[in-house]
């Protein structure tokens, strides 16, 4: 678990849990918190990562179904999409409207036809691993994730999952963020397109 | 001299001194001074040397020559403004990376201990 700053009892409560907890001294954001388990899962020597969030939106018990494409070699990454399958997520309608704009992106300048765009539930093997270690978009990296998979011509598969509406605390994407969070997004995806990866 | 020229000449000294005492005392670093230091240098040279404000607006078709000094300004402050961008992001990534392995080392001495 990474906690990114959060002075609160989440760390201690996870650490009693017998969770292996990486405290960052200050806040990242998710992007910089995400890598940080990219870097011990790089420096631990794992063969796959899986990632879900905290606050009780992903289902544990759908971890080992994302990790399966990866586990196999069939894909590079495995993606968590709450759209397919019998779904009971509901989306607002600024964040249906995000979903598509980030969809038809992604489809039109990577090729892979996703279905969300935005989720965090994903496993990826050792090889984005050490990528990612090294070059991991700072906020919002999830759409952004897939130019660099492109870049390294991944092979990527989506994989049904349930997700529930948070069980605590605000999400980052406030509806006063969302503009921003659109601007933002589509601005690093178009110029990671033609950024450099040494 | 004019009322305007020696009000203009005594507040880029002062700028220019400010700077340089400020290096002085290592509140600024060298790096960053030197942009400061040629900006206040050229407000300083202009306010001398009038005929060349004007002859250099002339130049670039400026019938008001205070107009070229605001030009010039501005870019100045534009220039030194992205500069700052740039470094904060430097430090941006210089502070996530040493977060990141404070967490893992801490994580690591946890194991240890």
């Amino acid at each position: 678990m990474v906690n990114d700053g959060s002075p609160d009892g989440t760390s201690r409560a996870a650490r009693d849990a017998g969770a292996i907890v990486l405290d960052l001294p200050c806040n990242l954001g998710i992007g910089g918190a995400v890598q940080t388990a990219f870097l011990y899962a790089r420096d631990g020597g794992y063969d796959a990562l899986a990632r879900i969030d905290a606050d009780g939106q992903h289902e544990i018990e759908d971890i080992p179904r994302v990790l399966e494409p990866v586990l196999s070699g069939r894909v590079d990454a495995a993606i968590g999409s709450r759209f397919l399958g019998e779904t009971e997520y509901r989306a607002s309608i600024p964040r249906i409207f995000g979903i598509r704009h980030f969809r038809s992106l992604v489809n039109v300048f990577t090729g892979y036809r996703v279905t969300d765009p935005t989720s965090g539930f994903f496993a990826v093997n050792r090889r984005l691993i050490e990528f990612y270690s090294a070059h991991y978009p700072s906020d919002y990296p999830e759409v952004d994730a897939y130019i660099l998979m492109h870049r390294l011509r991944a092979q990527t598969a989506e994989v049904p999952v349930r997700m529930y509406p948070r069980a605590e605390g605000k999400s980052s994407i406030t509806l006063f963020r969302a503009m921003y969070y659109m601007v933002k997004v589509t601005l690093s995806f178009l110029i990671n397109c033609i950024r450099r990866f040494g | 001299m004019t009322r305007i020229t020696i009000l203009s000449v005594c507040l880029s000294v002062v700028l220019l001194l400010y700077i340089l005492e400020m290096v002085r005392r290592r509140r600024l670093r060298e790096e960053y001074s030197i942009l400061w230091l040629f900006g206040s240098g050229v407000i300083l040279l202009l306010s001398i040397k009038q005929s060349w404000l004007i002859y250099l607006a002339q130049a670039v078709g400026i019938a008001y020559p205070p107009s070229f000094l605001f030009l010039i300004g501005i870019l100045f402050i534009m220039l030194i403004l992205i500069h700052f961008s740039i470094a904060i992001s430097k430090l941006y990534q210089m502070n996530k990376r040493m977060a990141q392995d404070i967490a893992l080392l801490k994580r690591e001495s946890e194991k240890d201990g």
